[in-house]
């Protein structure tokens, strides 16, 4: 508390009220605030009892306040039929969208000024986006934004900025909520086909979720196979994502989540940890474990505004076995992530699609449900992520393999890729590779971890005929 | 477009009175008290309390001067050209402290701005700019430089001098905020009233997109190339955005004259030459800057400026004059007495290494430079600089005789 002191040290007869505020403010689900009783003496505690009431009554003031318009509506039910597509109050007529702090800051002054004046330099740049983007095209989305602000040139920045990678093709643009799939087509279809095998805007994407469907993968070699892992990522319907997002927002989507993965039991049991809360020792630890994720560095993710407010709002929760893992707010709103050591691959895909399949109901319950449609599958901020997000991997020791000149060919016959084990920046270190599958959209989540299962064998016993000075020729698959 | 909105609302609603649980009663009290919002504010999904920044760990003049009031009364306002409050304190959120300065923690977007949340902006400037209160003072500007007196070094400690400054083209935002057409906009403006330059300060423009290798490594050679921000305060506030689109490098055939485009202001002029002659540097610097302007005028465009802030600059540290005056000098024995910090205090110069504002000095040699930008002029921070200088190099000879030296009557503050 003291350090509120220093913070507004010039406002002091407020001081109290500002301590009282950030408290407040401050993400503590192990707390339970009664705003009937204020916690202290203070003029706070005016105003916490000027907006005493039910749950309800607090409710309406707040939307009294900021939508006057739909007077005849009654107050929302709390909890609202998850099966209901329409909210039960009417629409405000004649209100301006509602719009977040960012974006869409100079779309009007912009028009001031020709498209071919606006037009980015995209000579010397090599991602999807600049492939894509023609003058044309530009001047036919710059006038467009989504209902919450987003604007042509934010979902672009990001490839404006950044020309090139030096390891893969880069996709050079995102998205800032759900809507921007839609309003952008023109250009977001073309990256997603180039991006993801031709993937037509009529396509439709199958989900598929059961782990029964799985055929063997409990028995990689864990003489090779060192670790296994299946991370897949999913945002919140209804709310922006973290390229555009304001504080409240993110703040809210932490606490949807604190509140959901608060519920799951046994195996899944578990806690949450704040980011900008962690003690010294809890960071440690986390690290200890390789949970931990850190503010990005990377100058594709800092130019498209995700790594704003950092550390606020982002945490990690994780389960008490340390099998299952989520992250909140990093790149997108919830990364899901299940691994362990060794090769049992199955377990842990059955385990992420229990664990996901609970956490999605959880959110139903509270009248939230995931962003996720028949053609795109589940909507994520990068468009490389649609479909499942699903990358599943294992780090693997493949010394005389990756030698071999094939071995690109291999990996890319049998749709797979490969890492460093630091992750997509990184090169392989010590013959250790981060192998998974190279696609995202188009297969359902089975079938993607199927791949790399029988991928993954298939380079293990490779790798074993390497090692007993055997060729590998007649062992070539077949481009899946 | 309808059901997804509806949806977002429905979705907001909920998630809304879990975000400010609790704040939100504070919010009720804040907006009950607060006057009707204006009609032409834009809305917005949540209360401010539910946006505003958490600062707790935050040490930067922004942070000490928002409060939840000023936040609430300035959230939803923006400058004609639509720039918020948000995107002027996101590098000041981003970024908690410095470890060598106390930072500003927040910028411009445009020339408006510093109008429409001068509640906040009143008080970083007041706070950085030792008390100077915009709305009861004024700022003078003094461009003479024959007005300089003792300005010429002693070169056995001095190696270089150096004097900049930045100004902005009125009617363009500033790099935070332009957008590419802006950007190329003040571009053009600048290069083509560069090319009307004679004489001594006759040059050419380096457009750092367009630079071959070889331009490249003379400039890097030279010192004169800048490069792609990488300081985090500079790109958590937008100003690396399209690098290096319409950015280059300006210098006269003499190589002593030079002038940044869009880097962190439109325009960074830059006097400098080897050796202590600051006073040929001034002059140099003044005659350029006024030709500039003129050709600009000629043109139809003018600096902005006005009489309460002086010349207006993105970043609120360099309002006023935005002049930085240095010399890079050897002080092997003062810089290791203890007394030096405080000497350099109260004849009003700050120390920097030779690689600029993020850089400790290696070895004995130091940038030294005034530490004031607004509430004095040109000429009256040129001069401290001078003063300053001289003062420092006769107390480096002291120490060398053996001879002991006094800490200087601090230099006093704004001109009655």
């Amino acid at each position: 508390m003291n350090k509120a002191v220093v913070v507004s040290g010039c406002w002091l007869p407020g001081l109290s009220l500002h301590e009282a505020f950030t408290d407040l403010l401050h993400v503590n689900p192990q707390r339970s605030v009664d705003i009937t009783q204020p916690s202290f003496d203070s003029p706070s505690s005016y105003w916490l009892r000027a907006g005493v009431g039910g749950n309800c009554g607090r409710f309406s003031s707040l939307r009294d306040i900021h939508s006057p318009a739909p007077a005849a509506a009654a107050d929302p039910d709390p909890n609202p039929d998850p099966h209901q597509t329409t909210s039960p109050q009417t629409e405000p007529t004649g209100q301006p969208n509602v719009i977040m702090p960012f974006g869409n800051t100079h779309n009007k002054l912009k028009m001031n000024y020709s498209a071919e004046q606006e037009y980015p330099d995209l000579s010397k740049h090599n991602n999807h986006m600049a492939k894509v983007l023609t003058s044309e095209m530009y001047a036919n989305l710059r006038d467009k934004e989504t209902p919450s602000g987003f604007t042509l040139d934010d979902v672009i920045q990001t490839g404006v900025d950044n020309p090139g990678h030096p390891f893969i093709m880069t996709v050079g643009c995102v998205a800032g909520d759900e809507e921007t799939y839609e309003v952008f087509k023109e250009l977001m279809d073309p990256v997603i086909e180039d991006r993801h095998g031709g993937y037509k805007p009529t396509d439709k994407h199958k989900t598929d979720l059961n782990s029964e469907n799985l055929q063997g993968g409990d028995d990689l070699d864990p003489n090779y196979v060192l670790s296994s892992r299946v991370r897949t990522g999913r945002s919140i319907r209804g709310f922006c994502l973290p390229p555009h997002c304001s504080r409240g927002e993110r703040r809210a989507i932490e606490n949807l989540s604190i509140e959901s993965l608060d519920v799951l039991d046994g195996d899944l049991k578990g806690k949450y940890y704040a980011l900008k809360n962690m003690t010294e020792e809890e960071q440690q630890q986390l690290i200890d474990d390789h949970f931990l994720f850190d503010k990005p560095v990377s100058p594709l993710l800092l130019a498209s505004g995700m790594a704003r407010d950092w550390p606020d709002g982002r945490g990690i929760w994780h389960n008490d076995n340390k099998t299952f893992l989520v992250w909140v707010n990093e790149e997108d709103h919830l990364r899901v992530i299940s691994m362990q050591k060794g090769g049992n691959m199955r377990e842990v895909f059955t385990r992420f699609c229990t664990g996901l399949t609970k956490i999605e109901g959880l959110f139903k319950e509270r009248g939230h449900e995931f962003m996720w449609n028949e053609h795109l599958g589940y909507v994520l901020t990068c468009p490389s992520n649609l479909g499942t997000g699903l990358r599943a991997g294992v780090h693997v020791k493949l010394p005389n393999l990756s030698k071999h000149e094939k071995f690109g060919e291999i990996l890319k016959r049998l749709r797979l890729q490969k890492r460093g084990t630091g992750g997509v920046d990184t090169a392989a270190v010590g013959g250790v590779f981060d192998i998974s599958n190279a696609d995202r959209l188009g297969f359902s989540e089975v079938e993607l971890v199927q791949m790399v299962v029988d991928g993954v064998n298939l380079l293990v016993d490779m790798e074993k005929r390497l090692e007993a000075g055997e060729g590998i020729d007649e062992m070539m698959p077949e481009q899946k | 477009m309808a059901t997804s909105f509806t949806r977002m609302m429905s979705g907001r609603n909920t998630a809304v009175v879990l975000a400010s649980i609790g704040a939100g009663t504070l919010a009720s009290g804040y907006l009950l008290s607060d006057s009707a919002a204006a009609a032409a504010e834009r809305k917005r999904a949540y209360p401010p309390s539910a946006d505003f920044p958490d600062l707790r760990k935050h040490n930067n003049c922004m942070a000490s001067a928002l409060t939840p009031t000023i936040y609430a009364h300035l959230r939803d306002k923006t400058t004609p050209n639509n720039w918020t409050l948000d995107q002027c304190i996101q590098t000041g959120v981003d970024n908690p402290g410095h470890p060598f300065i106390k930072t500003v923690g927040m910028v411009a977007g445009d020339e408006e701005s510093y109008e429409v949340f001068a509640e906040l902006f009143d008080p970083v400037i007041k706070d950085r700019h030792n008390g100077y209160d915009p709305r009861t003072m004024k700022h003078p500007t003094d461009l003479d430089a024959s007005k300089i007196t003792s300005g010429m070094f002693d070169e056995r400690y001095v190696l270089s001098s150096r004097v900049r400054t930045g100004r902005s083209i009125r009617g363009l935002s500033l790099p935070p905020a332009c957008t590419r057409s802006e950007r190329r906009e003040v571009e053009r403006v600048v290069v083509t009233a560069l090319s009307g330059l004679k004489g001594d300060l006759a040059g050419r423009y380096y457009s750092l997109g367009e630079m071959s290798e070889r331009e490249q490594q003379q400039l890097i050679d030279e010192h004169f190339l800048f490069d792609k921000p990488v300081s985090p305060l500079l790109t958590a506030a937008g100003m690396a955005r399209d690098w290096p689109d319409a950015r280059g490098i300006w210098h006269n055939n003499e190589k002593n004259f030079l002038i940044w485009i869009n880097e962190e202001d439109h325009t960074r002029i830059i006097s400098m030459e080897k050796g202590g002659n600051m006073k040929r540097v001034f002059e140099r610097f003044c005659r350029g800057l006024k030709q500039v302007e003129q050709l600009i005028q000629e043109r139809g465009w003018e600096f902005m400026w006005n009489e309460r802030l002086g010349y207006i600059l993105t970043c609120p540290s360099n309002l006023g004059t935005g002049l930085r005056a240095g010399v890079h000098i050897r002080l092997p024995f003062l810089s290791r007495d203890p007394r030096f910090k405080k000497i350099l205090e109260n004849l009003r110069l700050q120390k920097r290494g030779t690689g600029g504002v993020d850089t400790a000095a290696t070895g004995d040699t130091f940038d030294i430079s005034n530490l004031d930008r607004l509430g004095k002029s040109e000429v009256e921070l040129v001069q401290i600089v001078v003063d300053g200088v001289n003062y420092l190099i006769e107390c480096e000879k002291r120490l060398e005789k053996g001879q002991d030296i006094k800490i200087p009557s601090p230099v006093p503050q704004f001109r009655k």
